[in-house]
């Protein structure tokens, strides 16, 4: 068992490094951080200097290992583009984008499942025909689209909703919050909806077709025939086994849903980590652009190392 | 993706209508695309960067919204009598900083000399300043290696600091990224302007308030009490922000919006040709091109190829179909305010396909060529739908373009790393003189000089005129020289001009403003209708 762990565990640093090592070879197609930083009158010598000092010159492998020298040591660098620590200005963003993919992932799930349970249960109801048959826009329409028409519907038309921003935050000294102001809530809505919309799709449908398959078991079938009411056979003994496959999903996706929120947070200026990633590319901002990728890849190493970990507390066949 | 995203936002905010929310009357809320980079007023020379520093501190001259010099923390300057090669400044009395220190010499002699130091972004505006002295507690002398006429057009942006404030606070030098520091002047701001910060997170808001100890309160009319900018960085959101009354001012407001905006109840359209000219540079100095299919020549060598060009490009077309009338054809690269341009040179030739066709048929070229053209897709208005509308234009007369286009921060290295022979690029000239247009454009590109002449372009003698105007004293005869220079470089058809940008501000009709040419609004002058 400690053998196994340790492995995995082995396993998941290595593809921490691979992902550093491929990202920062990307870094020099992203472009050049000399041409951002300096302004119209640089001159030659200015560029030379700058990519000089920076360390540019030298090759990608080189200025990786220097990054994780310093990344180890708890120093991700300073930010090109706004000149203060990278782990500050994650720190500052991230409860941003954590509140938005709380609220979309609740949303997701909440919806996703009594939707799912509807759909199965009136399978060939008009109501239940026409919210699959919605569910195919949320399924294929892009995440921004979805986000402007919210904001054509909600904002511009009906004056209802913000357009953009988070509303006021209360700052809890080491967390700042959307959840206690009236305008920080309202706020959450439309963004919340637009990141946790295809995630809610995806939750209803698979609900939806492991209940179908739940409902066609033998106990079922001996549950009804002992006579329980439905509310009892459907919500008691078929929910109850639809939802392991469901909560795998689930954790899954949640990874997902913050790592994708970029592009949610660029239509409703979200001010999260996606947007400050997004800032980072086109600015050539590489100290940032490292540590959001090295952020993303150790979560989701680190659900799927747990999830592995779980399947070996679950499945005692595992353990050998 | 995002023009196509901007498009859509279009079409569906055009079927809209609302009413707009009374803005209130004192609150300024203003969005722009971009966000200011740093507190720090010498660290970087960007547009929206100094644009929110303008607000806070400022330079001892301002170039007010209608382009002209205007007197800030100093309040008279001319060149000493004794000495041709220093300027002497009368600094403005009983100005406080925000924090309540009294401005005088020493802060001036402070802050010139750190914007001057090499990780300032603003020395190459003070080349050739030797020394910086104070000559009484309210005059300050500023030596330069020679007579330098222009010296007051280059400080409008080099804003003045405390240096009491700077020392107590450990901030004397600018940041220096390379280091990895962090700075004090780079999170806090105490200037002598307008407006003071209240609050700052950077991407999200930025509060400041009116000045009550202002020396300007007065003279200005100083209607805004608050200020609370807002970077919105999708065209669409942006928008729907003004439209909704969320915001009462952007200051970009995307071509294909434009009607929506001006249709809105209760929002308006300033409009205003900008200092930013847009053109096409060509590799005329190599001998043969890396990204053509003519082997050992260069086709943009021969004068006629570039002269069968320009007159290829149909300027009108793109103004109309392209901009949808938002720009103004140019046939200089010369934005209209700046020193040096006439009606004349800015008059475009005649698009005419045959013309162009026999010159390419004259220069050996009648079967035409291929040649890649880099173009940005995120700098300039609409920039990447004008390259392809060129490179329809240039298939007429048989050059086949294969068209790259990239983002700034992939497009602007190509420039300067000599990778691209054929390319868009945009000029602003912020000292409203042709000097800086040919310094960086045309002058050989060496250690100091040229930095953005990407077309291999040299001329010994071009270089000595340029050169020269640096000193000369004798404002005529350097005008002559100007304009002798615009005539070479008219000769040779360097580059390819195609027009200048028009400016497009969104505004609640409860304010009032004339709109600056260079996109630095100043709110110290926005009146209250």
């Amino acid at each position: 068992m400690l053998n196994y762990i340790l492995r995995r565990v082995l396993q998941s640093v290595l593809v921490l490094l691979v992902v550093g090592l491929v990202a920062f070879a990307m870094f020099r197609f992203v472009g050049d951080p000399v041409e951002t930083m300096l302004g119209q009158e640089r001159t030659v010598g200015d560029i030379e200097r700058l990519r000089e000092q920076l360390g540019l010159n030298k090759p990608f492998f080189i200025q990786y290992w220097e990054f994780l020298v310093r990344a180890v040591q708890g120093d991700l660098g300073i930010s090109y583009r706004q000149g203060r620590p990278v782990a500050e200005i994650i720190a500052e963003r991230l409860p941003a984008t954590l509140e938005l993919a709380f609220v979309s992932g609740l949303f997701a799930l909440g919806l996703g499942i009594i939707l799912g349970i509807f759909t199965a249960i009136r399978r060939d109801g008009f109501a239940a025909n026409a919210i699959m048959t919605l569910s195919l826009i949320g399924v294929s329409l892009p995440t921004f689209l979805i986000g402007i028409l919210l904001i054509y519907v909600f904002s511009v038309e009906l004056s209802l909703l913000p357009s953009f921003g988070r509303g006021d935050v209360v700052d809890l000294g080491w967390w700042t919050t959307g959840f206690l102001t009236p305008s920080g809530l309202v706020a959450l809505i439309l963004p919340a909806i637009t990141l946790g919309l295809y995630q809610m799709t995806l939750i209803m449908r698979l609900v939806r077709s492991e209940m179908l398959e739940v409902l066609r078991q033998d106990y079922i079938r001996f549950a009804r025939a002992r006579g329980l009411s439905q509310k009892a056979v459907n919500f008691r003994h078929a929910l109850k086994n639809t939802l392991v496959p469901v909560i795998t999903v689930t954790g899954l996706q949640l990874g997902s849903i913050i790592a994708f929120a970029i592009i949610t947070e660029t239509v409703f200026q979200w001010p999260g980590v996606g947007l400050l990633f997004i800032n980072a590319i086109q600015f050539v901002d590489i100290p940032v652009m490292a540590a959001y990728l090295m952020l993303i890849s150790v979560m989701f190493v680190g659900i799927n190392l747990a999830v592995d970990l779980l399947y070996v507390a679950i499945d005692p066949r595992l353990r050998n | 993706m995002t023009m196509r995203l901007a498009t859509f936002g279009a079409a569906l905010l055009a079927t809209t209508a609302l009413t707009v929310s009374a803005a209130s009357a004192e609150t300024l809320r203003w969005a722009r695309a971009s966000e200011a980079l740093t507190l720090d007023p010498h660290s970087q020379n960007e547009g929206p960067t100094t644009t929110l520093m303008h607000q806070i501190y400022e330079p001892l001259i301002v170039r007010n919204m209608e382009g002209g010099l205007e007197p800030g923390l100093a309040t008279s300057w001319e060149p000493s009598s004794s000495d041709p090669n220093v300027w002497v400044f009368q600094i403005r009395e009983g100005v406080t900083f925000h924090e309540g220190q009294a401005f005088d010499a020493e802060d001036v002699v402070f802050s010139l000399n750190r914007a001057l130091s090499e990780a300032s972004d603003f020395k190459e505006l003070l080349t050739g300043v030797t020394e910086v002295r104070a000559a009484g507690d309210f005059t300050v002398e500023v030596v330069t290696d020679g007579p330098n006429p222009l010296l007051p057009n280059n400080l409008t942006n080099i804003m003045m600091l405390d240096a009491g404030w700077a020392a107590e606070n450990n901030t004397e030098e600018v940041q220096d990224y390379a280091a990895g520091e962090d700075t004090y002047a780079a999170r806090n701001a105490n200037g002598t302007g307008p407006f003071v910060l209240q609050s700052r997170t950077a991407d999200v808001e930025t509060v400041m308030t009116q000045n009550p100890d202002y020396w300007g309160i007065g003279e200005f009319p100083m209607d805004i009490t608050e200020i609370i900018f807002t970077p919105i960085q999708n065209p669409a959101t942006r928008v729907a922000a003004l439209l909704t009354g969320e915001v009462d001012f952007i200051q970009d407001v995307p071509v294909q919006d434009l009607e929506r905006v001006d249709g809105a109840d209760g929002i308006g359209l300033a409009t205003a040709p900008q200092n930013r000219v847009i053109f096409f540079g060509m590799n005329v100095g190599d001998e043969d091109l890396t990204l053509d299919n003519v082997e050992g020549a260069n086709p943009f060598a021969d004068v006629r190829v570039r002269r069968a060009m320009d007159i290829a490009i149909n300027r009108e077309a793109i103004q109309q179909v392209v901009m949808r009338g938002q720009s103004a054809p140019a046939g200089v690269i010369s934005p209209p305010p700046v020193n040096g341009w006439t009606p004349e040179l800015d008059e475009y030739p005649a698009y005419d396909v045959e013309a162009a066709r026999a010159l390419m048929e004259e220069a050996g070229y009648g079967d035409g060529f291929s040649v890649q053209l880099d173009c940005p897709n995120d700098r300039y208005i609409n920039d990447e739908a004008i390259c392809q509308a060129v490179v329809g234009m240039l298939a007429q007369i048989g050059i086949d373009v294969n068209l790259s286009a990239l983002p700034r921060a992939q497009h602007f290295p190509l420039i300067s790393n000599f990778e691209t022979d054929f390319y868009m690029l945009g000029w602003g000239v912020p000292t409203y003189d042709a000097e800086y247009i040919f310094n960086f454009l045309y002058h050989t590109q060496t250690e100091n000089r040229g930095s953005w002449n990407g077309t291999r372009y040299s001329n010994p003698e071009m270089d000595e005129m340029i050169a020269s105007l640096t000193s000369n004293t004798d404002l005529d005869a350097r005008n002559g020289t100007i304009a002798a220079l615009f005539e070479m470089a008219e000769e040779e058809v360097i580059y390819l001009p195609v027009h200048n940008q028009v400016l497009n501000w969104g505004i609640s009709d409860a304010w009032s403003t004339v709109v600056d040419a260079d996109d630095q609004v100043k709110f110290k002058y926005f009146e209250l209708n």
